[in-house]
Order: C-alpha cells, then structure tokens, then sequence
C-alpha cells in the first residue's frame, strides 16, 4: 500500500479498494516503524489524521470523488496548522502553536487531504542539507549518512522513505529542487505569486514559493492543483487563472524546443551528473523535442545577490521573533534589550544567526546601495537572461544540483560550500519563474536530478515535459533499499 | 573590507542578538567568508539597470478601508510567553 502513487491512492479509493482511514493507519505504523531511521518528521499528528480520513470516507461515502479526496500528506513545518506546533525547526518556535491554518493548508485540508504530520526543515529553511533542525539531521533514504538535502528535507526523506506519497515544501533558492533531486523525487517551484505564501513563516518574501514534491510528475499535478491559485491574504499573489494541470500530462513533446545553457556545464559539475543530464536530453529528443544552445551570460553572479537579497529579507522578517509575543523567551531577562537579545541569541541557531547578520549590515547606513540595491540590479540581469532565452526555447534544461548527495556533516566547517550547491536553482527565485526537477539517473548508488525551467505560469508545460519522460523512463519508480 | 570583532558585535547589536563570546571569532569568520563571496558581484557593470524587487514586478493591491478581520486577541495572547489583563508583559521599561 505505501508504494502507491497519489494517482493510485485516488484510483483506489474511488474504486473502494480500501479506505481512507485504512491507508491513513498502515502509513502512520509505517512512520512509527520507519521514522526514527530518516528523523524527517517532527510531529506526527496521528488523531488529527485519524478525523480526516473518516472525514473524508464519509464525504466519498455521500457521493463526493475529488483527487485528493482522502489522500495522505505531510506539510513542511513552516505551513502554520492551527493548534499543531508549527516549529520551523528552531528552538525560537518550538513552543509556538499557530493560531491560524495557512492558505495552502487550508485549501488542502478542504479538498480533502489528510495530515499525517509536520516534516523536518533547516531552521528557519536556511540550509541545503536539512542539517540546522533544532530536532536533528535528516538522513537520505537512500543511504543514511548522506544528507537529503534541504531545505525540505524532511518533506523529501518522508516520501523518498515511501512514508507517505507526497508531502507540501516550500524553495527560496532550490529547497524543494535540491531535495527532490537528492532523494530520487519530483518537486516543482511554481511561479512566484501562483501559490499563497499566507501562513507559511517567511525567509526571503521577494523568493519563497510554495509547491508539490512527490514521487511522480502526474502527483505533482495533482498536488499543485489543490495549491495554486490568487489568494486576497498574500500582497504578492498573482490573479491569474489556474489551469487544470492533469490535462496537459499527455501533451506531444513533438517539436518542443529545448535549451540547454553553455553555462551549466562548468567546472563545478559532477561529470557523471553532466551525463545524465545530456542522456536526459537524448530521451527527450526521442520524444520530439528539439535542442538548441542558449546562454544566461549572468549566471555566475546568481549566488553572490541571492546571499545579499535573502538574508536582508531575512533579518527584516525574523525581526518579529522578539520573546514577546509567541515563541522562545530567555529566563529572567534584565530589562527589555537582554530580553530581545538572549531571546534571539538562545532561540536561533548559528545559520539563522549568520544570515541574519549579513543581512543586517547589507541593509545597514552606508552599504543599501552597494549590496542591497546592486543584489536588485543583478536580478534584473538575471531575469533579463531568461527572457532572452525564452525567445528560442520553450524549457530550459540542466542540472538540478552540481553532486549527489554529500555525507552529513561534509560541508559543516565552511557554509559556502553548501551555497555553492544551489548554483543551479537560485536563478528561477531571482527571477521567479517555475522550475521542476525530477529524477534522471544515478551516481554511486545516488539519485540525480535534471531540472527544467519555463517562462512564467508554464508549470502545466514543465509537468507535461516531465510525465511525458517519465512514461518511458523509470528513475523515478525506484525505491531505495530497506524502504 | 573584512568585518573585525567590533564590527561583529555592532551588527550583532542591531539585529538585537545576544552572541557568546566564545563564538565571536567563529562568527566574524563566516560573516567574512559570506562577505568574499558576495562581494564579487562588486565587479559586475550594472550601470542604467533599474533593480528588481519583485519578478513579475507587480505592485501592491490597494483594497476598500474597511474591516476585514475578527478580533483575535484571545487566541493570539493565549501563546504569548507573558500576559496581564490582556497585555503583553515584557521587562520594566521605565524606572
């Protein structure tokens, strides 16, 4: 049962082969068994999961057959769920039960879904490697002293652990491609504005989105249809109307117009992962599609302005967290400053603290022009590089990540290390256009993924373009050993 | 320009984060080590490019002055660290 796809789940219970609260109670023994191998969850929510399956049998009962009727997922822990801990893996929110459900949630929860729980995270989604959770390290289903990647870590591990079949995440500068890409999953970062970030905890508000991983494209579909749409709570949603996303999957790729950037294939790159990718590409040509060379001139300067742009957008919103409100509060603070201070410096952890601090002075008298401002500029160079190359292509085509799966603790002495393994992903946050990464091959026994971009609210087309390779390929449809 | 500890502890200040001595040293590495970084767009000619706050570069939605929320004091006061009679306690402020 735990090796069903959501389009199987939806399948299955629309034919009554079982129920929702039965697969709900072989998923939640599954996670009890398998959880603490993987740590990808951090509450499990088993009698809320419970309620909604019987919910949702009741409402198939009386007539109702949606997709995601009775399907289990996970939110990633930075989704706020009324009265359910909502911790983004710091120690500052440990305590903090939202008083609200966010958008996402909320619109989930009404078609139907079932929370199983709240997936683990990089603190505050700072990292690549879901290696800052206030609750521990996620391993790598698919060897368990690697990381999973992050920052929805948690979310990846869950589904790669067949724990669940998908799982919400949210990507600021690649935290649902990376993971996805790491543990064998398909994830897609929709089009800034096309999902609600209303309730989710903001990092960088100009970057996050929040989007589908799952273990198939067709799932992701599915997902992405019960998130997308204009919602009046976010400022920066977009009223664009929501195509249906399952009925493109089947879509010809015949004459599909493929660029591959002269700039991805540089010297940081994996050669096994530089194979794959370009094997990726022969399937696709296969398919129908044609490839042409495309250039993003500006791609290199990507990570210097997204490590100016996030952590200033960073340090104005993590400003909230101050010990007076909700969350963490030192003991016996000696006046007011001591209280914010102690508070922060007990309540964040070291990767939080940093990109609040670089943020900080970016931000600060004497440096907005030269660090902020010139960060906005380069963006614009970026975003310009894209729509130059959208002219002749109709996807972009690359590298999801530039290695595999690295062994937790690797890249711990120096944090630039793990920036430079977003190389590949920050541009569509930049730029705010959709990205997809699904699986592609393997590398000693790890998962590689090849990552597709397309030109804004084009998510049906990156879905199609996928599912389409997904249907002569199964990458996707391995399952890591013990799991 | 590379940050020293004063530098360290002025930013750490205004960010309102209490750091550990101890840590400083750790701490003033990473900043420099992220500031080498990000400072090679230094380099890049951006001269006549309008910065980019938001990609599709829409601008905010303007919405009718009315009341559009239910008092949730209760609830929001309900997981606040320290409250009194509907007010959020923090230390003495004023002698």
């Amino acid at each position: 049962m735990h090796q069903m796809t959501l389009a199987e789940i939806a399948r299955g219970l629309a034919d009554k082969k079982f129920s929702s609260e039965e697969l709900t109670r072989t998923l939640l023994a599954r996670i009890a068994q398998l959880d603490p191998q993987v740590n990808s969850f951090i509450s499990v929510t088993e009698d809320l999961a419970i309620t909604q399956a019987q919910a949702a049998d009741a409402r198939r009962a009386a007539g109702e057959n949606g997709a995601l009727l009775g399907a289990p997922l996970a939110h990633k822990d930075l989704f706020c769920t009324k009265g359910i801990r909502t911790s983004c893996a710091s120690k500052m929110l440990d305590n903090f039960k939202a008083p609200y459900d966010a958008t996402v949630v909320a619109k989930l929860a009404a078609a139907g879904t079932v929370t199983l729980g709240k997936t683990n995270m990089d603190e505050f989604a700072m990292g690549s490697a879901n290696e800052s959770s206030h609750y521990g390290a996620v391993k790598n289903p698919w060897n368990l002293e690697h990381v999973p990647g992050g920052s929805s870590g948690g979310s990846a591990a869950a589904v790669a652990a067949r724990l669940l079949p998908a799982a919400t995440g949210t990507d600021t500068g690649g935290s649902i491609r990376q993971p996805a890409a790491l543990t064998n999953l398909t994830g897609l970062k929709p089009t800034y504005g096309r999902v609600s970030r209303w309730g989710m905890i903001a990092y960088a508000s100009s970057l996050d989105q929040a989007g589908p991983m799952a273990r198939t494209a067709e799932d992701c579909a599915l997902l992405l249809q019960g998130m997308a749409g204009f919602d009046i709570n976010d400022s920066t949603s977009i009223d664009e109307p929501v195509p249906d996303y399952s009925a493109s999957l089947n879509d010809s790729l015949q004459g599909l117009r493929i660029g591959v950037p002269k700039e991805y294939f540089s010297a940081g790159l994996d050669p096994r992962i530089a194979d794959l990718v370009m094997a990726s590409v022969e399937e696709l040509k296969k398919l129908g599609a044609v490839v042409n060379e495309v250039s993003l001139p500006n791609l290199q300067h990507a990570i210097p302005a997204y490590y100016v742009i996030a952590p200033a957008e960073a340090s104005s919103n993590l400003s909230r967290f101050d010990g007076v409100r909700f969350g963490y509060r030192c003991e016996d603070p000696k006046d007011l400053t001591d209280l914010y201070k102690r508070s922060r410096g007990e309540g964040f952890g070291p990767e939080v603290q940093r990109r609040i601090m670089v943020g900080a002075y970016a931000l600060s008298a004497g440096y907005y022009d030269a660090y902020y401002l010139q960060a906005q500029k380069i963006r614009r160079l970026i975003k310009n590089d894209f729509m130059n190359a959208f002219k002749d292509v109709d996807v972009i085509l690359g590298p999801t990540t530039p290695n595999p799966a690295w062994k937790i603790g690797a890249k711990n002495a120096d944090p630039i290390s793990a920036y430079l393994e977003d190389f590949y992903t920050i541009t569509a946050n930049l730029a705010g256009l959709p990205g997809l990464s699904m699986p592609a091959g393997f590398a000693d026994g790890l998962p590689v993924g090849v990552q597709l971009l397309a030109p804004y609210f084009e998510e049906g087309r990156l879905l199609n373009v996928a599912h389409q390779y997904q249907l002569v390929t199964d990458w996707h449809t391995r399952s890591p050993a013990g799991f | 320009m590379a940050l020293d500890r004063s530098d360290v502890e002025k930013i750490a200040h205004l960010a309102r984060l209490g750091l550990n001595d101890a840590d400083i040293p750790r701490t003033t590495e990473a900043l420099n080590s992220i500031l080498g970084l990000v400072d090679q767009m230094q380099a890049v000619d951006t001269a006549g490019i309008e910065p980019l706050a938001h990609p599709l570069e829409a601008s905010q939605r303007l919405r009718e002055d009315v009341v559009s929320e239910a008092n949730h004091r209760d609830s929001y006061q309900a997981i606040a660290p320290a409250v009194e009679d509907g007010l959020y306690l923090v230390p003495k402020v004023i002698d």
